[in-house]
């Protein structure tokens, strides 16, 4: 007993991968339930249309159909729309504009791959050639698939509830003061920018497998979610599928989510209701290209900002006015996105005293918008980290002693746009990349490259970003429709190993090892004796699942305040069995001691005996030892970096080759650093992605031209370099681990690191993302 | 149609469309559930097997194409208390987060890592263009290929 070596804050190898690597994971279409009958959905090819006839017949005779279900019998069915988490009201006050959202369309559909009715039968195959054979008749409408466009006056309206398609107007910061700070500025340096429309791509599409047990009246979901609980609550209470404990909602190993699968979608509802009403388990899984058309697409802003700078170059303001595309529909967060978690983040690492951010979103026919890895705060940060690097250029000043000049250097930090940073070191993140990408070297380098013909820059990007919603108070007053908390349940076995039930949702995150090296830690036991159990509604009573970058820095917090408890309780039984003064007993390394006696008891002696019960007064002390905490994050946590990439651009043919990358994170306290060094690098390939690859493309008849691997750009092994990846520490001071989240800092870093770096190499301004080979070709060409 | 199809060592009879495809008698009638299907084009590399020696995506080879041949999957090749070297080298460099794509990824490097005299890291990178991973980042999966290579040299 005791004297284990520490295990948080050690590179501990995965508890997850023994079943991973050996092909015993169990994904939702893994599973197959006794009577299994599988789902095809009949999608929209129009992107705008009225719905006529939907003749089902020749569908209901082929071989192997059990059912056919429309968008009217779904309409007859008593349930509710999908619905959007969080009310946004526009500056005038006015409530954002929301239509109508079923699961499955009987009167309009409003965008390509939007689902009509579906086909249940013995076979996916049998289901899937039958779909074919669903006969609908669709009278189009005209189309538009552009944000801007969709604001023109003569624009066809998507919703009758939201005239000239906008769904709100949204403002935050001071305007007037703006507009001084503008009109008295010794240089202001305007950017127009696009952020490009992405589409998520977690490796395992999304599944559902839904039975119904009309024995029990009981409903048991199998899903990808990233959000189970979430989910269960929403079927129960938004879409009326009864009470949640008559909902099982069940998400094991779930392949990526990126956002993705944190929201609830059509597919989810149909099969619950299609299971109940033709009494069989209904699965669906997503083909690729349905993934493309449904899975919500992230980002898509179209941005104009402006930045006023004085005689000393310090930043006195930023104005940003951002059109968003919302798609479609709102999407579960897709009213969050562009405003409460964007242009909350626009001060960047900067002290700039006055902000003013105006966010119009509109209505398109196109794949509803919502959250993708970094949701908002990667807009934010390339809005920024542009628009100060240009900025730095026109003044003629080294960007990186540009920054430095106008960095936050005092904590707590209140920005103009109701984030208070609550720590943070700026300088020392950024020095320390330049260290490790040998930026005093680079102009020789850039010189060789010349040499050769080829052209080399150097970019840097200083992220902040806001991870851990919360407090859950504050975010109802914003206009969430839920609480952010997390929830934590330990249980001691009497043998003294433990479980622990967390509210959190891994899908590649690693919670299963770090959650346990804490666990493991506080109790002197090893990392093998705890086993981390989520993704159960069973099993787990209540959480927020994972996205935000929320589950270390809130969801680890609220097991290490429910060991407290354990602790507690445990020294208390301790007291009785060394006989001494509770006051007394100490616990430390896996041993109560107490310097009352000489004599040691261990973790799993006191454990037995809180089960035994028979040393201790039952009427003071209940037997057992397991506890419960719910924590709610006194505010946000800021994990912030600096990314800095080089590249050397082949002139002849466009090609962008990144040479180096270098990124410094701080994410306060670290819990394994192998696992936060993983979960970088995944986040840098995305925004390297973004920046040079990927761009979900629509055509003016709201056709989507980049709908699968064949178009869209996906990141390869061969598109990618190795990267070089440091961290800082400063402590989080808004949990008790210290802790900053780290999912998505990847994300949001790296695409103006990327893109500065090209406009450095070219000796432009500005260029658009994704930055493909055709465009730097053609911005080499304007440009000699 | 009927077909004999050894797979993993064992030899099975099975009755098949001439529709059907390798992954589907994998996953559907055997049951073997660790060859998974990420895409419909053949692009991202998760189904990847091995038949009769070479690495395939298992999504586009007709059940049919499979008679008489020998398949190896993810979970032919190693078990937990007997990691083959691949995946112990995945554990060992964090070469896998959410796990879908990795079982193709393994089956994919180790083809690539026995056909190969010498491999760097941009050979690794080349030799894996056919699988995509949306976690990693490709760093630790690249290093982990290295290391195994490295072993065999």
């Amino acid at each position: 007993m005791g004297n284990l070596p520490k295990a948080f804050g050690q590179s501990v190898r995965r508890k997850e991968d023994p079943r991973l690597i050996t092909g015993a994971g169990r994904y939702t279409d893994d599973q197959q339930l006794p009577q299994q009958a599988w789902a095809a959905f009949v999608r929209s090819p129009i992107a705008h249309a009225n719905i006529g006839e939907v003749d089902t017949s020749a569908a209901l005779e082929h071989p192997g159909v059990v059912g056919v279900l429309t968008g009217a019998e779904f309409a007859a069915s008593g349930l509710n729309d999908l619905a959007c988490g969080w009310m946004i009201h526009s500056r005038n006050g006015d409530p954002m504009r929301v239509g109508e959202h079923p699961a499955l369309a009987s009167q309009r559909v409003r965008y390509v791959g939007e689902p009509v009715a579906v086909v249940v039968a013995d076979s996916r195959q049998a289901a899937r050639a039958a779909a074919e054979l669903v006969m609908v008749d669709y009278d189009e409408l005209p189309v538009v698939s552009d944000v801007e466009a969709a604001a023109a006056p003569d624009a066809v309206v998507l919703h009758d509830a939201a005239p000239g398609n906008q769904c709100y107007d949204w403002e935050i910061g001071n305007r007037d003061a703006v507009r001084k700070a503008l009109d008295e500025a010794a240089h202001v340096t305007e950017i127009r920018l696009i952020n490009n429309r992405l589409v998520p791509n977690a490796m395992e599409p999304r599944a559902v497998n839904a039975s119904y047990d009309a024995s029990r009246d009981r409903y048991t979901l199998y899903v990808a979610s990233q959000n189970p609980h979430g989910l269960r609550m929403t079927l129960a209470a938004v879409i009326g599928f009864g009470p949640e404990h008559k909902i099982r909602v069940i998400s094991e190993d779930v392949g990526g989510g990126f956002g993705s699968k944190a929201f609830n979608y059509a597919e989810e509802v149909v099969c619950m209701w299609a299971a109940k009403r033709l009494g069989r388990p209904v699965k669906w899984t997503a083909e690729r290209s349905e993934s493309f058309l449904t899975d919500a697409h992230g980002r898509d802003h179209i941005t104009t900002a402006r930045l006023a700078m004085d005689a000393n170059h310090r930043i006195t303001a930023l104005d940003v006015s951002t059109h968003a595309n919302l798609g479609a529909y709102l999407s579960t967060f897709g009213s969050l996105v562009p405003t409460y978690v964007y242009a909350t983040l626009l001060s960047g690492q900067y002290d700039i005293p006055n902000i003013y951010a105006n966010v119009v979103t509109r209505y398109t026919n196109t794949t509803p918008v919502d959250a993708y890895r970094g949701a908002g705060r990667p807009e934010a940060g390339y809005v920024v980290e542009r628009l100060v690097d240009v900025a730095a250029r026109e003044l003629g000043i080294d960007p990186a002693e540009f920054r430095r000049q106008n960095f936050i250097r005092t904590f707590p930090h209140a920005t103009p746009v109701e984030m208070t940073y609550d720590s943070g070191d700026f300088q020392a993140h950024l020095d320390k990349a330049l260290d490790m990408i040998d930026a005093a070297g680079f102009e020789a380098r850039r010189e060789a490259s010349r040499a050769e013909g080829k052209l080399r820059g150097l970019g840097i990007g200083c992220y902040i970003e806001a991870a851990g919603i919360g407090p859950s108070a504050r975010l109802g007053k914003l206009g969430s429709g839920a609480g952010l908390w997390e929830s934590a349940e330990i249980r001691v076995n009497p043998t003294g190993s433990v479980e622990v039930l967390t509210g959190c949702h891994s899908h590649g995150q690693s919670h299963e090892t770090t959650y346990a090296q804490l666990v493991a830690d506080r109790f002197g036991i090893s990392v093998d004796d705890v086993e981390i159990l989520h993704g159960d509604t069973d099993v787990v009573q209540f959480g927020m699942g994972t996205y935000g970058s929320r589950s270390g820095p809130v969801g680890l917090s609220a097991i290490d305040m429910a060991c407290d408890k354990i602790v507690a309780k445990a020294e208390k039984i301790a007291a009785h069995l060394l006989n001494v003064p509770a006051d007394t007993v100490t616990f430390e390394d896996g041993e109560f001691a107490s310097e009352a006696t000489n004599e040691r008891l261990g973790f799993a002696e006191v454990a037995l005996n809180a089960y035994t019960a028979h040393h201790f007064p039952t009427t003071e002390i209940e037997p057992g030892l397991k506890e419960t905490t719910f924590f709610d994050p006194p505010d946000f946590n800021f994990p912030a970096g600096t990314h800095v990439c080089e590249v050397e651009v082949d002139p002849a043919t466009g090609v962008v080759r990144i040479a180096r990358f270098v990124a410094v994170d701080d994410f306060g306290v670290i819990g394994n650093p192998m696992v936060v060094e993983g979960q970088v690098h995944g986040g840098l390939v995305q925004g390297i992605g973004q920046a040079l690859l990927e761009q979900a493309r629509y055509d003016d008849y709201g056709q989507l031209l980049s709908g699968s691997y064949m178009d869209y750009c996906m990141p390869r092994a061969d598109d990618v370099p190795d990267f070089d990846v440091g961290f800082t520490e400063t402590r989080s001071t808004t949990n008790p681990l210290g802790m900053k989240g780290c999912g998505e800092a990847g994300s949001i870093g790296s695409p103006p690191a990327v893109i500065n770096a090209i406009c450095d190499a070219l000796g432009i301004r500005h260029i658009d993302m994704p930055a493909t080979p055709e465009k730097v070709w053609r911005a080499v060409t304007s440009a000699a | 149609m009927e077909i004999t199809v050894t797979v993993n060592g064992r030899s099975h009879r099975l009755d098949v469309s001439p529709n059907t495809l390798l992954v589907d008698i994998l996953r559907e009638q055997l049951r073997l559930t660790g060859t998974h299907v990420g895409c419909d084009t053949s692009q991202c590399g998760a189904c990847t097997v091995h038949l009769n020696g070479d690495a395939v995506k298992s999504c586009t080879v007709l059940a049919g194409q499979a008679d008489g041949a020998s398949v190896v999957t993810i979970e032919g090749i190693g078990a937990v208390d007997d990691l083959h070297p691949m995946q112990a080298a995945f554990r060992e460099h964090h070469a896998l987060q959410c796990g879908f794509c990795t079982p193709g990824m393994i089956m994919a490097a180790i083809d690539l890592v026995e056909k190969s005299d010498h491999l760097d890291d941009a050979a690794v990178r080349e030799g894996l263009e056919g699988n995509i991973c949306r976690c990693t980042g490709y760093h630790n999966i690249v290093n982990a290929v290295l290391s195994v290579a490295e072993a065999k040299a």
